[in-house]
């Protein structure tokens, strides 16, 4: 699918994350053509994790508040080192009110794992965290497909 | 499926049926590529929540990748006018 021919309806998540990330791109290269010149693997290692964050950082506030998970995400991104603090603190505490629960404790574990993969998973309750986790995974297939299309059209 | 209703435990929230959490789970599986096709009784809840886990993963991975090769694009390559004239346009 080329990126001109992706349709993009203007209230989508798909066009707003589209577009944020295309100029969050845009601002990496520019500051990357400014330092060094060689494209060594330790450049492309750093230029990985900062494109990681800007895909991230567009997809959350392509979303923005509405869902809780993005409301974790951008927490997450803009407060790093505090956030890991955060997360310990709330995970004890939500785990301790879940292990009223009468679940097996197979199922747990599987919960415990997916709270972990879903941003914000450690403080939601159950269903809370099932219809998260459907719109984040919806959003994650939107962000790869929208990536998948970029870097064929810098391939061309 | 039993239809025994579970008490929620949690102050303030409405009862939580096994009902609600079967709708959620259901709708979970027709997001996975892996098991959407099963049958829903065929496939249970900690399957599911497997699958959703492995699949969420492979996402993530996924865009790793990606960024990885759209780092090595950006480093390598020139963008031509006619491909900046594209991304003003998408931007508009």
């Amino acid at each position: 699918m080329a990126v001109h021919r992706l349709s993009l309806n203007p209230s989508s998540y798909k066009t707003r994350f589209t577009q944020r990330f295309l100029r969050a791109l845009m601002k990496i290269n520019k500051n990357k053509n400014r330092s060094s010149t060689s494209s060594s693997f330790q450049e492309i290692r750093r230029g990985r994790r900062r494109i990681k964050i800007a895909a991230d950082g567009s997809m959350a506030s392509a979303v923005g508040s509405k869902r809780a998970w993005s409301r974790a995400m951008l927490y997450k991104l803009r407060t790093r080192t505090r956030h890991q603090a955060w997360v310990r603190k709330i995970s004890t505490a939500a785990k301790r009110k879940r292990d009223v629960g009468n679940k097996p404790e197979e199922e747990l574990s599987r919960t415990d794992d997916l709270r972990r993969l879903v941003p914000g998973g450690e403080a939601m309750d159950f269903c809370s965290l099932l219809e998260e986790t459907a719109h984040y995974i919806k959003c994650l297939t939107t962000q790869a497909h929208v990536m998948q299309s970029i870097a064929d059209f810098y391939s061309t | 499926m039993s239809s025994r209703r579970s008490r929620s435990r949690q102050s303030g929230s409405s009862r939580i049926t096994d009902d609600q959490i079967n709708d959620l789970v259901s709708k979970l599986q027709q997001l996975l590529p892996e098991i959407r096709d099963r049958q829903p009784d065929k496939v249970s809840s900690a399957n599911v929540l497997q699958e959703t886990c492995n699949y969420i993963r492979s996402l993530h991975r996924e865009v790793d990748d990606l960024s990885e090769r759209l780092s090595e694009l950006l480093a390598t390559t020139e963008t031509t006018s006619a491909q900046a004239a594209i991304i003003r346009s998408l931007l508009m």
